[in-house]
């Protein structure tokens, strides 16, 4: 499992490289090595259609990043003692709640032992019920596939929404 | 403790929409959360020495990872690209009105 850990951290290196860069672009390269990195750890985990899914989501937010972020700089810093209250306030906000986050991650059930209720029923029936030899694409598609209606209609509306936003023949100037 | 390395990660995320001005830095940090999460959801689901639930011939049920939290995981993953395509409208469309990503310059009121 070490690849997995190197990997996490990886991704941590990463994501505090996009958070501190003053490059915007740099920023959205570094957001990319967090997502393969998350890819590739996907697949030492066992999980090789979220890691197919992951790495053409993953090209297609750098195309879409890379063109909302051109050549800007991100120059903004802190000034007068107001935003330094203000970052104060969100640093004890984080420690709290991760105070409270660490208790609880004590209550899961230990890594690499889940608790498989309900999918022990999918795995056994899945063949015969559904005649997928994938048993994710059996849950995405059979028994769970109002979810998938779900997501394919948050994604329809998603879409609908960029294109009313962007287009450029909108109202008539008066 | 792998756990504990998602969670960092999704700290940072929240960090970095909680302190950052500039628009698109907030939106990288949403995006740091959601594989944050995913992350997090394939580690519940994984099992000691498990494979890929995928049915061959010669491998044993007993032996899969969960399927479950792989599934609603790729529906996540599609709908946060959905999402991000939108969020990244609004902010090219606030760029060419306001020519800046400052939010604390974002202020006046247009119409």
């Amino acid at each position: 499992m070490w690849q997995v850990y190197a990997l996490a951290i990886l991704m941590i290196v990463g994501s505090l490289v996009a958070v501190h860069t003053r490059y915007l672009l740099s920023a959205v390269i570094s957001l990319a090595v967090v997502g393969l990195a998350l890819c590739v750890a996907f697949l030492y985990l066992q999980a090789p259609d979220c890691a197919i899914t992951q790495i053409v989501v993953e090209v297609l937010a750098l195309i879409i990043l890379i063109r909302a972020t051109g050549v800007e700089r991100d120059m903004s810093e802190i000034k007068n003692r107001k935003e330094i209250f203000a970052y104060e306030a969100i640093g004890i906000f984080i420690i709290a709640f991760a105070f409270f986050a660490f208790r609880a991650l004590s209550y899961l059930p230990e890594f690499g032992h889940p608790v498989m209720k309900v999918s022990q029923e999918y795995i056994r029936k899945g063949l015969e019920q559904t005649g997928a030899a994938n048993l994710v694409t059996s849950v995405l598609l059979d028994f769970r596939a109002y979810d998938t209606l779900g997501e394919a209609t948050v994604l329809f509306t998603a879409i609908l929404g960029a294109i009313v936003v962007l287009r450029e023949v909108g109202r008539k100037k008066k | 403790m792998l756990f504990f390395l998602s969670f960092v990660v999704f700290l940072i995320g929240l960090y970095c929409v909680a302190t950052r001005k500039n628009l698109l830095k907030i939106v990288m940090g949403i995006v740091i959360m959601e594989y944050a999460v995913n992350f997090f959801l394939i580690l519940l689901g994984y099992r000691m020495g498990g494979v890929a639930p995928i049915v061959t011939e010669g491998v044993k049920e007993a032996k899969f990872v969960d399927p479950l939290p792989q599934a609603m995981v790729l529906t996540s993953i599609v709908i946060s690209i959905a999402t991000l395509a939108f969020i990244v409208a609004i902010c090219i469309r606030i760029y060419q009105r306001y020519h800046t990503f400052d939010v604390t310059e974002i202020r006046r009121l247009k119409g």
